[in-house]
């Protein structure tokens, strides 16, 4: 088993790397032709750097749009960002001041993300217009999400498990110094979903992470009066 | 479409239950071989269109990040899905901004994605059939590209730019649309929208000049192909005899009378307007605004002002500099040769409402106000204009702007609920490449998110006009108000007001 989880992480973490790795660099050469910021849109880049972390970190035009759906996604995502910086734990030795500092913080950000996520795919099931648009793969992730949630509060909550020795396992990922992983069965759940989730990650919605970065609606300044903007294939056009 | 009617007020503006298939038959015209032809696409649906569809797509995909991050990006959270006013006023999920994308987004998976390739049925991927070609005609002849649902996105998906790439599929296959194919023939070969030749335009200007000095003893030009002008106007062609339109016309002349400008229109190239980019087509779009360019460097003038038009403000304000070298801060040939004709100490190109607003600011105009005390005005952004653009300095310009002037010229002025107004305002219903009569029962569905904040100020604070700066929001909004027991007349521009309140003098 413990061979067995040792690749799979070696290969969940290719395939994340290289995969969002390659998203993004596609993202990135495909060319904007247009001047296309929603507007009214901030006319310097100092302004696009705000509107981005208001995007980025207080989900803005959600909060906006539905109120339901920006207290669940924030609690899930905040829960979430707070439960993987609790997990550094686990991947550093000795463990960073603050890392140790918030570990009381995640535990309670674990109930947050499973409460988001519950109220998230709530949704999908009782808002007509939300059905009407999960596909099968929307339900899938949500039920990746919470299993990794409730595999994981149960580790810390119910069947405890050697948390030295799964450190000393990912240790040894990372050094290349290939330690035993606890026999847990929970424990693998929790693992095996969570490379699940590396795995799917760049072929799949997840790319909403990466790819609000790249959305032109956002991420442009409006300043197409001042200076002129032109992709390479338009200019082209004028030779 | 004798049975067009108009759907009933929402008590309160709850979010509408679903009916699928409500819409399904609905699409406009398709254009006919002859149209298509002229501006460069197929005659008729070709036999290869599936692989040519495919291939298109991919064409895109690597032209267009917007299109790629916004195909990939989706979550289906659900935030737009009550957002668009195409959805609240048919009820059709398809409708739905995010069900809208995904009519592409289904099709995009299934070919260029590895899931929808080895697991179709778990992430909604499907194989383009005819059925889903025509499911693409339809419902992307549903969307008025006025970016609402973009605003209110967690990542910004604008679904205009996913209608824009199903567009320009749908004609690089042989599958355009009529009304919007036969405008842009008609702009290459006429120089207008309208087709309205060079001398029935002479006599239109020459017939305002004659109505003006009889309403108001002063003699107002409406110069036209007048080398060496210093300003060159571009209006939408409707300006041209259309009711409201003409009104806001007469009020441009009157302005630039009140200013001393030396001004021309140009019958090379009479409109604004620029359904390249209803249709999605970049080269067309480019062609259009050539076309200005050309007329701008023909006559010789330093500076570039656009009329009331929304989605010709967006393409001028946020396009041209990139299509045509209508702007500022070019390093490259094409661009230099036109800007170092323009005067750099303006704007370039300019908002007719900016350069009234301007003067107003200078103290140059003289207005009574009373002439408009018959009016209670409120005034409806336009998607394009609110969305795609901005006025003035500020982000936000393009909202202050037009109801600064509003407030300038006239006493009585009131806003629509919040959430209908700047940038979360309602498209009028007729945007886009709508404006078409075969879209009728479309188009007053559509109409029924604004109409409803219309109802609210008329009911309660006696609105009877509502002021506009956009000529498809005149033509849409006069031909659905009656659907809604309103007056046609109550809808008109922002310069049909100014024209009303402006104090003039003979020049010698």
């Amino acid at each position: 088993m413990s061979i067995l989880f040792t690749l799979l992480f070696y290969l969940a973490f290719l395939v994340i790397a290289l995969g969002v790795g390659y998203k993004i660099f596609d993202f990135a050469r495909t060319p904007a032709p247009l001047k296309i910021p929603t507007t009214p849109a901030p006319v310097t880049t100092g302004g696009v750097v705000l509107r981005m972390m208001r995007e980025v970190f207080l989900f803005e035009s959600l909060f906006k749009s539905n109120l339901w759906i920006w207290i669940f996604g924030a609690l899930f995502h905040f829960g979430l960002v707070l439960v993987l910086l609790r997990h550094l734990r686990y991947f550093t030795e000795p463990v960073w001041t603050w890392v140790g500092l918030i570990q009381p913080f995640g535990i309670y950000a674990g109930f947050a993300m499973a409460a988001g996520l519950a109220g998230l795919w709530a949704r999908r099931f009782l808002v007509e217009r939300i059905r009407y648009i999960s596909t099968p793969s929307d339900h899938l992730m949500l039920a990746l999400l919470l299993g990794i949630a409730f595999s994981g509060l149960s580790l810390k909550f119910l069947a405890h498990t050697d948390i030295v020795a799964v450190k000393a396992f990912f240790l040894g990922l990372m050094r290349f110094d290939w330690q035993p992983l606890p026999e847990s069965g929970l424990l693998y759940v929790h693992l095996g979903l969570v490379a699940t989730l590396m795995i799917v990650f760049p072929f799949s919605k997840l790319l909403h992470a990466p790819g609000v970065f790249f959305s032109p609606s956002r991420n442009q300044a409006d300043n197409p009066r001042e200076k002129r903007h032109i992709s390479p294939w338009a200019a082209e056009m004028e030779k | 479409m004798a049975d067009v009617t108009a759907p009933p007020y929402r008590v309160i503006p709850i979010i509408p239950v679903l009916k699928p298939g409500a819409m399904e038959q609905t699409h406009p015209y398709v254009a006919n071989e002859k149209i298509q032809e002229a501006i460069g696409f197929p005659g008729q649906l070709v036999e290869d269109w599936h692989d040519r569809a495919i291939a298109k797509m991919g064409e895109l995909l690597k032209k267009y990040r917007s299109l790629k991050v916004y195909l990939d990006a989706c979550v289906h959270c659900g935030a737009c899905t009550d957002k668009c006013h195409y959805f609240i006023g048919t009820q059709d999920p398809k409708n739905m901004p995010v069900a809208r994308q995904d009519l592409l987004r289904s099709v995009y998976r299934r070919y260029f994605t590895l899931a929808g390739k080895l697991f179709p049925k778990l992430v909604g991927a499907r194989d383009l059939t005819r059925e889903v070609l025509d499911e693409w005609y339809s419902y992307y002849h549903q969307c008025s590209e006025c970016r609402r649902c973009s605003v209110f996105c967690p990542y910004g998906i604008d679904t205009a730019e996913i209608t824009m790439a199903a567009r320009e599929i749908l004609d690089s296959i042989g599958y355009g649309q009529k009304y919007s194919n036969e405008i842009i023939g008609k702009v290459h070969k006429i120089g207008n929208n309208l087709g309205l030749p060079g001398p029935a335009l002479e006599d239109t200007l020459l017939g305002l000049e004659e109505d003006v000095k009889e309403a108001t003893g002063v003699d107002v030009r409406f110069p036209l192909d007048e080398k060496g002008a210093e300003i060159l106007l571009v209006t939408p062609s409707a300006d041209f005899f259309a009711e409201p339109h003409i009104d806001s016309l007469i009020g441009y002349a009157k302005v630039f009378h009140a200013a001393g400008a030396s001004w021309t229109l140009s019958s090379m190239s009479s409109e604004a307007a620029n359904f390249g980019m209803f249709i999605g087509n970049y080269e067309q779009m480019r062609k259009i605004a050539l076309r200005i360019r050309q007329a701008a460097l023909d006559l010789g003038v330093k500076r570039i002002v656009v009329g009331e038009c929304g989605h010709a403000w967006r393409v001028a304000y946020s396009f041209w500099n990139t299509l045509s070298g209508v702007g500022a801060g070019a390093n490259d040939p094409f661009a230099i040769q036109l800007q170092s004709q323009l005067d750099q100490r303006y704007k370039q190109p300019m908002h007719i409402c900016e350069y009234t607003w301007d003067l107003i600011q200078q103290d140059k105009l003289k207005f009574d106000k009373s002439a408009n005390d018959k009016y209670v005005i409120t005034f409806h952004d336009s998607c394009n204009v609110a969305r795609g653009s901005r006025m003035g300095d500020e982000p936000g310009g393009q909202f202050e702007i037009p109801r600064n002037i509003i407030k300038a010229v006239a006493n009585n002025f009131v806003e629509m609920r919040d959430g209908t107004t700047r940038e979360q305002t309602f498209c009028c219903g007729g945007g886009g490449g709508l404006l078409t009569d075969d879209l009728l029962d479309l188009r007053v569905k559509g109409a029924l998110p604004r109409m409803e904040a219309l109802k609210e100020v008329a009911d309660e604070q006696g609105v009877n006009f509502m002021a506009t700066i956009c000529a498809i929001c005149k033509a849409q909004f006069t031909k659905v108000l009656p659907y809604y027991q309103f007056e046609r007349s109550m809808v008109g521009g922002v310069h049909q007001l100014v024209s009303n309140a402006i104090i003039l003098e003979n020049r010698q």
